[in-house]
């Protein structure tokens, strides 16, 4: 009676026994190929120093990642495309010349320090790209804040001057280069820092298409809205958090704008201007820094808005966008343990006493 | 009808999706199964006291014979699916693991296989304590996959007011369709059934709840309602897992069931389209529980139906009979989102198995899948029933801190539905972290 077709060989398995066929490294496939356009973008409006920029902090990323994993005897984790992600994110935070070993630096930092030493992916506190760029922030101020001009003539055949430094000297001046690749009068800043030390706006239609100067993927807000639409869209993202970003700005903004357009810059100018979109779409989103509360998820983005916009008035920076989530990412486990979802079926303390 | 009923969708929140592969086999009719030569049946197929032996080895059985007796309220008695004799009672191989005590049945294959062991009776006549009586006689209990004993939820509970009985019918398991198959060939003995509960339980209303992915067994039920209005059939959004009991009494009835209460705290008696089935066909004529309809499906059988199975048949000869392939790998008794994949093939189809799942070695399901760290995506935050947050418990489950998990973060009132593993990108085995967790907290209270 045992026939043949009943010699199974069995596997035991726990339930469930079926699975969605979705996977880490699709999710972060996916957040790379979102930030693609964005790079391009940047490579488009800042040319061949953007391409290296992009290039070097990527390759740097991903070294420190597999050197990182070998050190604490772990196979390496530079397939599961996070790190990509981190490298990218960084060169797009930074100005277009930054001189191309300390981007290689900020991602070694960013990596090395903001993600391994912690465990590795979804065990960093905060995100990589982000503390790789506040340590260079401290490291080289001058560097991170030398803004060179948008569309700069010949930027495919040659590289912003200070790109090419030599590791550990300082960066040649960029000044003079700047006054000379200018369509019309840079003043080397950017449209935040006009604003907060100058009172002087910006062109709202160019701060939303990406013509103006700034960091290397920043400046484009609407590419970058159309990327994170990609992202939420296929639920890769969660699209609460930059829309609590983006809210908590407005609602920052908006009454001091009220109180004093003549001061304080317009909730749209907030917007638009700086690291805002970018960092409100690909950083405070990221996964691993942010709660996984329903309400905690807008907490923390309100909570970013808000003190990005506070960082600008009020402090001595321009730009405020990257402390706001460095610390939304800080304060992310309080606000989770805080917002613990109501369970289904939950009783009162005064009930469960009775 | 209450205003907030007309903005109230026919659901519960979160939930998952998974492909139901009901079309394999939601449009063939139930089909009896031959008998296998020797059946398993053991003495505990149910919740509470095993039952009792009442037979010898040597013995000769006539089907529908009772063959062990109740020991104690909660817990049943058991029939001879089969005339035969009694070869033993010895331990067997379960499907949950420990072995346990069995009558083994050597079945006369000559024989007619009439159910001679019955009489016809009125059921309306019988008192409420009395059907409980008879329910308890049949040897009855959930069949969607409980094994409670049936009568003993047909006993109105002392001091709990109710108000409804909630017929579930959602059957939000992928691939099984037994539920489906009843509710469309046997309404009458359904809506037979529903009315002699509610005579148990001394209730007026009686709500059907059938996923809106069987609509032609919605209509079979509609169609044979009484006019008074005192039975009534809801379509629910097709959603795993919908046929969850709480599930089912917030999608119906808008209430939640307290944190580690019954449906009796919010007023309901709830039972399975089957398990009424049952007692709609048995009562009638004072028969035991001696088969069941199971469907047996996935790609790893080259015949997969519902049948209409003797307890217990040997899982070995159901698989015979039903040609399985050589590829087929995993064998899963329920349905695979919450059922248990089992170790032999000599266990038996036992009173309360709804479905034998046979999934084949290429299955993408089967794939092996390396586990990944948490990268708090929230997913199964959003697919949670019961609004826990398994991203937060499965860290803490790593960190083995169990009594945390119980204190701070509902762990007990998981039930293992699957749809936090279901989703997770990351593969981590959460709901099998749940189960020791909560293991290891109900020795800890109990101790």
């Amino acid at each position: 009676m045992h026939s043949q077709d009943t010699h199974l060989r069995i596997e035991l398995r726990t339930s469930p026994h079926l699975k969605q066929p979705l996977t880490v490294e699709q999710i972060m496939r996916n957040v790379v190929y979102a930030l693609l356009p964005v790079c391009a973008w940047s490579v488009y409006a800042f040319g061949f120093s953007a391409l290296l920029l992009i290039l070097v902090t990527t390759s740097a990323a991903l070294l420190t990642e597999h050197l990182t994993c070998r050190l604490s005897g772990r196979p390496s984790t530079v397939g599961n495309w996070s790190v990509t992600i981190t490298g990218m994110l960084l060169a797009l935070t930074l100005p277009p010349g930054f001189p191309l070993w300390m981007g290689a630096v900020a991602a070694f930092v960013g990596v090395a320090l903001g993600k391994s030493l912690f465990g590795g992916l979804g065990h960093n506190v905060m995100n990589p790209a982000l503390v790789g760029r506040a340590f260079v922030q401290a490291a080289f101020p001058v560097a991170i804040t030398t803004w060179t001009p948008v569309f700069a003539p010949g930027r495919f055949l040659e590289t912003i001057p200070t790109t090419l430094t030599a590791p550990f000297m300082e960066p040649p001046a960029v000044a003079a280069w700047s006054a000379a690749h200018a369509l019309d009068g840079f003043t080397g800043a950017t449209p935040l820092a006009l604003q907060k030390f100058q009172h002087i706006g910006s062109d709202g239609l160019g701060l939303l298409l990406g013509a103006t100067a700034g960091s290397a993927g920043e400046t484009s807000a609407l590419i970058i809205l159309l990327c994170g639409l990609y992202l939420a869209a296929r639920r890769m993202m969660d699209w609460r958090i930059p829309l609590g970003v983006l809210a908590g700005a407005v609602l920052t903004s908006l009454p001091f704008w009220l109180l004093d357009p003549a001061i304080y810059p317009s909730p749209l100018f907030m917007l638009l201007s700086g690291g805002l979109m970018l960092g409100a779409v690909f950083m405070a989103s990221d996964m691993v820094a942010s709660p996984v509360t329903p309400l905690g998820v807008w907490l923390y983005g309100l909570f970013i808005g808000a003190i990005a916009i506070v960082i600008r008035l009020f402090a001595a920076l321009p730009e405020g966008v990257m402390y706001a989530i460095l610390l939304g990412n800080a304060v992310s486990p309080l606000i989770a343990s805080v917002t613990q979802p109501r369970v289904y079926g939950a009783r009162s303390k005064k009930e469960v006493r009775g | 009808m209450d205003l907030l009923s007309l903005f109230r969708r026919n659901t519960f929140e979160h939930g998952v999706h998974p492909e139901d592969h009901k079309d394999l086999t939601n449009r063939l009719p139930i089909r009896r199964l031959a008998f296998a030569p020797q059946l398993l049946l053991p003495l505990s197929q149910h919740r509470g006291a095993p039952s009792r032996a009442l037979v010898a080895p040597g013995q000769e059985v006539v089907r529908g014979e009772p063959i062990a007796q109740a020991q104690g309220f909660v817990s049943v008695p058991l029939h001879a699916p089969a005339t035969g004799v009694i070869k033993a009672i010895e331990l067997i191989h379960t499907a949950e693991g420990p072995k346990t005590e069995a009558i083994l049945l050597d079945v006369y294959q000559g024989a007619s296989q009439e159910v001679l062991y019955q009489a016809p009776r009125d059921p309306f006549a019988l008192s409420p304590e009395e059907i409980v009586q008879a329910v308890q006689d049949t040897g009855l209990v959930g069949q969607g996959g409980a094994a409670f004993p049936s009568h003993v939820k047909l006993k109105a509970p002392q001091g709990r007011h109710l108000d409804t009985l909630v017929v579930n019918g959602c059957e939000c398991e992928p691939y099984l369709t037994c539920d489906h198959r009843v509710m469309l060939e046997q309404t009458p003995d359904l809506l037979l059934g529903i009315r002699v509960a509610l005579r148990a339980l001394g209730l007026e209303r009686a709500m059907i709840a059938v996923e809106d992915n069987k609509l032609d067994a919605l209509e079979a039920v509609r169609r044979l309602l009484p006019t008074d209005g005192s039975i009534t059939a809801h379509a629910l959004e097709t959603k795993y897992p919908q046929g969850a009991e709480k599930m089912v009494i917030e999608a119906l009835l808008g209430r939640q069931v307290p944190s580690g209460g019954l449906p009796a705290d919010v007023g309901v008696a709830m039972f399975n389209v089957g398990t009424l089935t049952q007692i709609g066909a048995l009562l009638p004529r004072s028969q035991g529980l001696i088969e069941r309809v199971v469907t047996v499906s996935g790609l790893g059988v080259q015949r997969p139906g519902n049948y209409r199975v003797p307890v217990g048949t040997p899982l070995r000869f159901l698989l015979q009979q039903v040609g399985a392939k050589a590829q087929a790998n995993e064998v899963i008794l329920g349905g695979p989102m919450m059922g248990m994949a089992v170790a032999s093939l000599d266990v038996p189809v036992t009173k309360a198995m709804s479905g034998v799942v046979v999934l084949e070695s290429d299955h993408a399901d089967l794939a092996p899948r390396k586990v990944q760290p948490c990268i708090r995506c929230a997913r199964c935050v959003e697919a949670c029933p019961m609004h826990l947050n398994p991203s937060t418990l499965g860290l803490l489950a790593n960190k083995r801190q169990y009594a945390l998990m119980a204190e701070r973060y509902n762990l007990m009132d998981c039930f293992e539905c699957g749809c936090c593993s279901y989703v997770c990108p990351s593969n981590i085995p959460l709901v099998q972290y749940f189960r020791i967790a909560k293991a290891v907290t109900r020795e800890q209270q109990a101790a």
